[in-house]
């Protein structure tokens, strides 16, 4: 179903026009009330009213996560801390965290944009969201669940964690539609199985899955042992949260943005310049309707592509390409670009092991070594040390034959990579650089 | 005639084997018989206990990788030569041996050897022709 059919169908033209406009008054604002863009604006020699067109977007600076930094924690704030309702959050893992802020008017946006996301993704009133994202800073969980009621659905606001008491509930709640990050997914999976709960008794029709980067191979592990259809969600704390792009049930080939609220663009990551519909590059985004924390082109890191094609659900919003990798993300092994989606498609391939993985990279005697580490299957585990050995070389030798770069493969125990704890620690880069 | 034997599969860490062994201790369980075979990275420990079900109950719900294969228990004479006269058999009959090792008891006068066998029907049925006692799992766990 679509939640917003004026806006979600809207012709091209139409939408172009509302961007434009939607453009022209965020850049006014930002530069009226934010120092930071006021600088860089004028650095670069511009002023908003030299915006006449989208296509004069391109000669605005961008922003990047170090400029967020630079200014926590509330300096890129474009409005008085006491329009201010909510405050998000994205995790330090490297360095200072970013915060975030949204007034009333931007939670309510951020509700509409969620609860056309569910939609797309096969929600509707009547269906009961069982919602394991993690509450908290982190725009996951709370994002997922204003969408829900916005939407008219039941929302179990069960959050990351204590997987068995969630199996309970999913068996005695009946919930029909799964939120979680994809690890997470497989992670209950896996629980349900130990306690003896089968998918296929439940009532799960559609699953959404994001807030970390999945291949299609684990999609269709996903729709298998959960027995649902699984969608991709996009977003990031740094623009809004979840909700800025969602692939559509009917489709599930590629996640429409929402551009009557959001500009995509994709530019080269090394030398910043604009790349056309279809070239793969970095996703970056400017806000067009946020007021307390709006952004102008925001380089995600995150890898993907735009396909402008229409689509089978009637949606007229460009779709972008299922992120393959962040460019921070991304490790060069010896001179090889190597992300982590691409090592968990060949480990997808093989039936012997578990899809969780974990790189580690080292370096030895100044070479880089890349160890994949990846738990073995109980379904498949002989005991033959022999036949293990051989699975090691052949997962090996598959990444070698796709990525072109030695992988040391490293078989785990179960469990042995941590994923209980939302998003999945996939890399680990030991090297001192 | 067959054994069943648990196989577990387990990271070179220090302590995995202890805290197996104190799985089963703690599930009652006794082993009869162990053999570690390892790698760098890994290593499969093969155990033949008095109870094997509870035992890789136990196991899994510890989250162990537990799986089940069979073998055959062979009495051997404890005297020169009595391996090798069994190997003999199976070489000729091109029967291949997949890992052996010995069991902690002896039967009687003679030593009891684990064979992992892959045609294990045919390797019953040569030894038995040929005067060697297998012993069968209900006798090997109480040994
Ligand atoms: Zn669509």
């Amino acid at each position: 179903m679509i939640h917003d059919i004026e806006y979600e169908t809207m012709p091209r033209e139409a939408l172009e026009a509302i961007q434009l406009r939607r453009l022209q008054n965020t850049l006014a604002r930002v530069y009226s009330s934010v120092p930071f863009y006021r600088d860089a604006f004028n650095a670069a020699g511009i002023k908003p009213s030299d915006i006449k067109s989208l296509s004069d977007l391109s000669r605005i600076p961008f922003t990047t996560k170090k400029d967020l930094r630079d200014n926590y924690p509330f300096n890129m704030f474009a409005v008085p801390m006491d329009n201010v309702v909510r405050i998000h959050a994205s995790s330090g893992t490297t360095g200072q965290p970013t915060v975030v802020g949204y007034t009333a008017r931007d939670i309510g946006t951020w509700s509409n944009l969620m609860a056309r996301a569910l939609a797309a993704g096969g929600a509707g009133r009547g269906d009961i969201i069982h919602n394991a994202y993690g509450y908290g800073l982190f725009t996951g969980g709370l994002g997922i669940h204003y969408g829900a009621e916005r939407l008219g659905a039941s929302v179990i606001p069960v959050s990351g964690g204590n997987t068995k008491r969630q199996v309970v509930i999913m068996k005695d709640f009946g919930p029909t539609i799964l939120t979680s990050t994809p690890s997470y997914a497989l992670h209950l999976a896996e629980v349900a199985e130990e306690v003896g709960v089968s998918f296929d008794s439940l009532k799960f029709k559609f699953g959404v899955f994001g807030a970390e980067p999945w291949s299609e191979k684990m999609r269709e592990e996903i729709e298998r042992k959960l027995n649902l259809i699984a969608v991709d969600i996009y977003g990031l704390s740094e623009v809004m949260g979840p909700g800025i792009a969602i692939e559509c049930h009917e489709g599930k080939k590629g996640l429409h943005v929402f551009e009557d609220h959001f500009i995509p663009e994709i530019v080269d990551p090394e030398t910043l310049e604009l790349l056309p519909y279809g070239e793969k590059g970095e996703l970056v985004f400017t806000s067009l309707t946020k007021e307390a924390f709006p952004v102008i082109r925001y380089r995600t890191r995150d890898i993907t592509s735009l396909n402008p094609e229409p689509c089978i659900c009637g949606r007229t919003h460009v779709r972008m390409s299922r992120v393959t990798g962040r460019s921070d993300d991304m490790l060069i092994i010896r001179g090889v670009n190597v992300f982590p989606t691409q090592i968990e498609s060949v480990l997808m391939e093989t039936e012997e092991v578990e899809p969780h993985y974990q790189l580690v990279v080292d370096r030895e005697d100044n070479l880089d070594v890349l160890t994949v580490k990846v738990e073995v299957s109980e379904r498949t585990f002989t005991d033959e040390v022999k036949g293990l050995q051989s699975l090691e070389r052949r997962i090996s030798k598959n990444i070698k034959e796709l990525l072109g770069v030695s992988a040391r493969v490293k078989l785990v125990e179960p469990k042995g990579i941590d994923r209980s704890q939302g998003k999945a620690v996939r890399v680990v880069d030991n090297r001192n650089i | 005639m067959k054994v069943e034997q648990i196989s577990v599969f387990l990271e070179n860490k220090s302590g995995r084997l202890s805290e197996v062994t104190a799985i089963l201790a703690e599930s009652e369980v006794n082993i009869r018989a162990l053999a570690l075979a390892d790698t760098s990275d890994f290593g499969v420990l093969r155990l033949i206990v008095d109870d094997t079900e509870n035992a890789r109950k136990a196991l899994k719900n510890n989250g162990f990788t537990v799986g089940k294969t069979n073998v055959i228990a062979v009495e051997v004479p404890d005297q020169p030569g009595g391996l090798h006269h069994i190997l003999t058999l199976f070489y000729k009959a091109d029967i291949n041996v997949e890992y052996m090792y010995a069991f902690v008891r002896s039967s009687g006068d003679n030593a009891v050897m684990i064979f992992r066998i892959e045609k294990e029907e045919e390797a019953i049925r040569l030894l038995e022709k040929n005067g060697v006692s297998v012993i069968d799992g209900q006798r090997l766990y109480s040994i």
